[in-house]
């Protein structure tokens, strides 16, 4: 076991969590990425290793997928798992194994910030972070959109919850996007 | 005086008294009002004061048409010039200030402009400041930009906050009077995503303002139910205090919805707007009409108002602007003001219609078929002088004169995309036609329907139609209908002084002036006499001006046409197009892995694009940069440094054609790169140009990582991603930025290798016979972390790039310096970089400067022959291989103490300093400690068989001359022996 002790994308040692009026945004950093992306000509095999491992079939455009592994759809025949972190921290060289060389995967896991925004008031905040029809995605939802300039997937896991993954390095700037849109809607 | 002219009624909450204040003078008014209606309640008609002339003046309107009643509102850092009082909210504590007068508004000393008038004609800036050219940057500009203008700025930053946002509906009505309301609750109730927008702070447009019924009851009633059915339904959003300010591409609508400006200040953390942007898959467009004045002699006296605003404020606002009113209009509608005013208590001087078959009433006298010719008054109006049928002459003793010359449907948004509007002769007013923005429809008044029942019928048919709704139209509640006939009557015969533009201070003489000097084009017309520009865009001038020039060129309305309409319809604040993307959150921020345990060692930061890096580390008894940047270099290259280098970008790259796939990215080859190999790599344009450079490390077969100049990561990127998906779709190849996802330090100087042995896990050999130069491998550290390790150098030392997963950055930072301490081991900053690397003779941005070369490299011979890459054709060009073509050189003073500057140029040491006898230029400089004195590098023609060869660099703009001697650019260690130590 290495002695290195992780910080947080917003250099904390636990994560951050904002309530403002009826909506909160939680750091989460205990979350490992890594992204798949079919070789050509195997894009059925990578399809099928996707779904082993999430245990669901690989999902569709701007759709995300699975139960403890999840995968959410990222681009052409591309997708980003993601699973708990204290259990998959290896988890590039764990889908690797299943995908073999039908697929590229590469370590996504600290490209990223996590923050995830609920409450009953999350969609007016959705709306000014970004212009992604935020009120039309279901459940099970996922987009790329941009949020203050940065690029950033949206996934609406539940009714009153929506995931952000905003790039590592920006995640200051992100939350206080997040923050400033929570207060003018507080 | 208190609430003299206030009426019984109204819309206003009598049980919330406000206090405000006017030029310093303390009135009261009601929740309700608007600043414009509470001074009207309280007796004061005086406003403003024009642009050029500095006449007094009223309210012309009651909305945000209005030209003349603008104001200074608040105080402090949020005054802000050029309010109109006619859609200002009243609240306690509201601070109004009028603008454009001295010393005071009743007496204004500029009012002398007036007397002037016959100088002061369109054209006369242009006219009179024409000669001698030379004074107008100096003289006339700066005199003349101090006069224009209406209210002030206060010159302090805005301490309020703007957002932006984001709405997306099914149907976006723009208007919330009967049509759009009736609009909405047809969509609505069908189920769709509906968005109802009004500029006003209470919906219900013009039935705010009227007193008849809707359904046998007050209109007011409909429309609080109609309201409160809306709000109720959970897939319609009302917007009220939004102006929709233009129709822009796909859908897209942008509004501004005034979240704060009610009030004394926004509450904590609110905004005080937001611009929204809005994704509509359809459009209403129910923006009502604007009723058009008549112009005739002196028609600008505070008093002479829109009859319909008249209306409005004594229907809506309980407020009247005098106790005995006259109406001057040319159709039914004015008729209505009267009715109403006579209603409410108000004496009604006579009524002046221009029709010798006008209505008569009971309650008052209507002179039929007369004119008002003229207006008397010195700060408000008291007398209107009329002609009557018969010629003989009346003047009528009156406080406010209501004005009706029929009314102009709001096309605004329907040319937003550069549609025009067509000629509607029953109403003798343009109407939408021609193409619209797309998805767009328009109903009630805005589309000529000028009818209450018009407008309920049209915009239950307009949502109908825009969602394909079935089914016959909803039951529409009963409504008037009167019959409406609009014929044209712009001005009155033998006028000249008559205001058409009260804001500019535009004539009819103007025009017809404006039209005897050849400016016969509409636009020619704006340009010239300023017609239609400014706050108001001309809504209530521009067609009294079309219609007087199409009747000076004997033309028709339509045949003249319109200026073109553009956004936003109603001014719209910078600060709201900002948002929240102002001063350091004017772009996002990127920290490096490193960045909080930097903070701490108290590091210099410098920003490199988005990202913030460390310049360099200062310590106790540094007091200038120099010491600390000159400390850093010679105790990395004594024994080791260590740098934060994640910025450069990284790129991954997978694939069974990974290694091809580089081989058209990069001039030089990679096919045949071993793994758990580094090269250095030279991407070129498809010109020839050099585009960025970096290193590509192989670590399995099919899998490289490419690295980046931190300003080129986004860009190569991309053009990585377009060279595979559009040049080179066959190939299997997979492309991802890992740049955040990885913190990169370089370990440089001749004990990083002893350094690192203590970092890295013991089973790997980083000897250099089992990890030699350009050596990388996948490694673990720190007891089993996964991290990666390349063998490359940029300072030229023996020198090392490890990674490790980002969120371990902070802790291998800390471990470095701590495992470091027997090495006296020294962070560096991006200066001691650079400063190494020119010592070294790396190229970087400022050698990769979008104009070089290969060969103006230095690394002509790094473009393969033996394949075809993008960029090497064009590299081989005639222009591009001259046998003069610059050279990267190194530059050294002949005097140690002489300054080298990067962008001073280099010339023969005899001869003339001329761009002529230009010979290159220095592209980067630094003190070098490792030599004593200043060093650059640059680029000279024929540089490489100038070496030795004494020249001299000059800047004449810093007045630099002094003599350097060309030499390698490699100052240090020129055989890479430490490097490979």
């Amino acid at each position: 076991m290495h002695d290195l002790t992780p910080i947080t994308a917003l250099g904390g040692t636990n994560a951050r969590v904002e309530t403002i009026g009826a909506v909160t945004c939680s750091e989460v950093p205990d979350v490992a990425l890594a992204s798949v992306t079919a070789r050509l000509g195997k894009e059925s095999q990578t399809r099928t290793a996707v779904k082993k491992i999430i245990k669901a079939d690989a999902p569709d455009v701007s759709r995300f997928d699975g139960g403890d592994v999840l995968a959410f759809w990222a681009g052409p025949e591309q997708w980003m798992l993601e699973a708990p972190f204290d259990s998959h921290e290896d988890i590039a060289a764990r889908v690797k194994s299943v995908c073999k060389t039908n697929a590229s995967v590469v370590e996504q896991t600290d490209a990223w910030a996590r923050f995830d925004i609920s409450g009953a008031e999350v969609l007016a905040v959705m709306e000014l972070l970004c212009n992604a029809n935020s009120r039309a995605m279901d459940v099970g939802a996922c987009t790329r959109s941009s949020v203050h300039h940065l690029g950033c997937f949206v996934l609406r896991r539940a009714p009153e919850m929506f995931s952000i993954y905003g790039p590592r390095a920006s995640a200051g700037s992100l939350l206080h996007a997040i923050i400033t849109a929570m207060h003018t809607v507080a | 005086m208190n609430q003299i002219n206030r009426l019984k009624g109204g819309q206003i909450d009598r049980t919330q008294t406000l206090n405000f204040t006017f030029d310093g003078k303390t009135y009261q008014g009601h929740s309700g009002d608007t600043l414009a209606s509470a001074l009207l309640a309280n007796g004061v008609r005086l406003m403003g004061r024009s642009f050029k002339y500095h006449r007094p003046r009223g309210p012309l309107t009651a909305g945000s048409e209005e030209p003349n009643a603008m104001v200074e509102l608040r105080t402090g850092a949020r005054q802000e010039p050029n309010t109109r009082a006619t859609t200002a909210e009243l609240f306690e504590g509201l601070s109004a200030q009028s603008q454009n007068r001295w010393p005071s508004l009743k007496f204004d000393a500029m009012a002398i402009n007036d007397r002037f008038s016959n100088f002061l004609t369109a054209g006369f800036y242009y006219k009179t400041f024409m000669w001698p050219a030379a004074f107008w940057e100096k003289i006339y500009e700066p005199i003349i930009r101090k006069a224009a203008g209406l209210g002030s700025l206060s010159m302090q930053a805005d301490p309020d906050a703007y957002d932006k946002g984001f709405r997306h509906c099914d149907l976006l009505i723009i208007g919330a009077g009967p049509s759009g309301l009736m609009a909405a609750l047809t969509a609505g109730r069908a189920g769709a995503e509906v968005i109802l927008a009004d500029e006003d702070f209470a919906m219900g447009g013009r039935l705010n303002s009227e007193t008849f019924a809707i359904d046998d009851a007050s209109a007011d009633v409909w429309v609080q139910a109609s309201i409160a059915e809306l709000a109720a339904l959970p897939n319609v959003r009302l917007m009220p205090r939004t102006t929709v300010i233009g129709a822009f591409d796909h859908g897209i609508y942008g509004a501004l919805e005034r979240v704060s400006d009610h009030l004394a200040e926004p509450a904590p953390g609110k905004p005080r707007q937001i611009l929204w942007r809005i994704y509509a898959a359809k459009t209403i467009l129910a923006a009502g009409a604007t009723e058009r004045p008549i112009a005739f002699e002196n028609n600008d006296r505070p008093g002479i108002m829109l009859a319909s605003a008249i209306r409005s404020y004594a229907n809506r606002w309980a407020a009247t602007p005098a106790q005995r009113v006259a109406i001057f209009t040319n159709n039914d509608d004015g008729h209505r003001t009267a009715a109403d005013l006579h209603a409410a208590g108000v004496k009604i001087a006579a009524v002046v219609d221009t029709r010798t078959d006008a209505p008569r009433s009971h309650g008052y006298e209507v002179l039929q078929g007369a004119q008002v010719i003229d207006s008397k008054g010195r700060l408000g109006l008291t007398f209107a002088g009329v002609k009557l049928a018969d010629g003989s002459m009346r003047t009528l003793e009156c406080g406010a004169l209501g004005v009706s010359g029929g009314w102009n449907p709001n096309v605004h948004m329907t040319c937003h995309q550069r549609g025009r509007p067509t000629w509607d002769d029953s109403l003798a007013a343009f109407v939408p036609g021609g193409a619209l923005p797309p998805g767009m429809t328009v109903a009630g008044a805005a589309s000529g329907n000028l009818s209450t029942h018009g407008a309920l019928q049209t915009g239950a048919q307009a949502a109908k139609a825009a969602l394909g709704l079935k089914g016959r139209l909803p039951k529409l509640p009963s409504a008037e209908d009167a019959p409406v006939s609009q014929t044209p009557f712009w001005y009155v015969e033998g006028c000249s002084r008559a205001w058409l533009d009260q804001q500019n201070d535009v004539t009819v003489k103007d025009v017809k002036l404006s039209h005897q000097e050849g400016f016969r084009s509409v636009e020619h017309l704006k340009r010239y006499t300023t017609l239609g520009m400014a706050t108001d865009q001309g809504k209530t001038s521009n067609m009294g001006g079309l219609a007087i020039m199409a009747e000076l060129a004997g033309k028709s309305i339509p045949e003249v046409g319109t200026t073109i309409f553009r956004p936003p319809y109603t001014p719209t604040a910078i600060g709201a197009m900002a948002g929240r993307i102002k001063g350091m959150d004017f772009h996002p921020t990127r920290l490096t892995p490193s960045h909080y345990w930097a903070k701490e060692r108290g590091a210099v930061f410098v920003e490199v694009g988005n990202w913030l890096r460390a310049q360099w580390f200062p310590i106790a008894g540094e007091t200038h940069w120099r010491q600390s940047v000159d400390r850093e270099v010679a105790a990395t290259r004594a024994s080791v440094g260590v740098c934060d280098c994640t910025t450069l970008g990284k790129i991954d790259v997978q694939g069974t054609d990974a290694a091809q796939f580089l081989n058209k990215i990069y001039c030089n080859g990679f096919a045949k790169l071993a793994v758990g190999k580094v090269r250095y790599g030279l991407m070129l344009r498809e010109d020839g140009i050099a585009m960025d450079d970096g290193t590509a490390a192989r670590l399995e077969d099919d899998h490289f990582v490419v690295t980046t100049t931190t300003a080129n990561a986004a860009k190569v990127y991309q053009h990585m991603e377009f060279v595979r998906q559009c040049l080179f779709p066959d190939m299997d190849v997979q492309l991802i930025s890992t740049t955040e996802a990885w913190a990169q330090y370089a370990v440089a100087g001749p004990n990083s290798r002893a350094l690192l042995q203590k970092i890295v896990d013991p089973e790997f050999d980083l000897s250099n016979e089992g990890f030699p130069f350009m050596a990388c491998a996948n490694i673990n550290v720190s007891g089993g972390l996964r991290a990666r390790l390349f063998r490359i150098s940029f300072s030229g030392e023996m020198a090392f790039e490890i990674a490790v997963p980002a969120r371990y950055g902070d802790a291998l930072m800390r471990k470095l310096m701590t495992e470091g301490e027997e090495f006296n081991v020294v962070p560096y900053g991006t200066e001691a970089l650079g400063v190494m690397r020119i010592e070294k003779g790396h190229a970087a941005g400022n050698e990769l400067n979008g104009t070089t070369s290969a060969l103006n490299l230095g690394m002509g011979r790094m473009v393969s022959k033996a394949k075809d890459s993008i960029g090497s054709k064009l590299s081989e060009r005639e222009g591009l291989n001259e046998t003069d073509a610059l050279n990267l050189v190194g530059i050294k003073p002949l005097d140690a103490g002489d300054k080298v500057t990067a962008g001073g140029h280099l010339m023969n040491a005899d001869g003339p300093v001329d761009a002529k006898h230009d010979q290159g230029y220095v592209t980067s400089a630094a003190f070098s400690p490792s030599l004593g004195s200043m060093i650059g590098l640059g680029f000279v023609k024929n540089g490489s068989d100038r070496v030795g060869e004494k020249m001299r660099l000059v800047s004449p703009v810093t007045d630099l001359n002094v003599d350097v001697e060309i030499v390698s650019a490699h100052f240090v260690d020129p055989e890479g022996g430490r490097q490979r130590a």
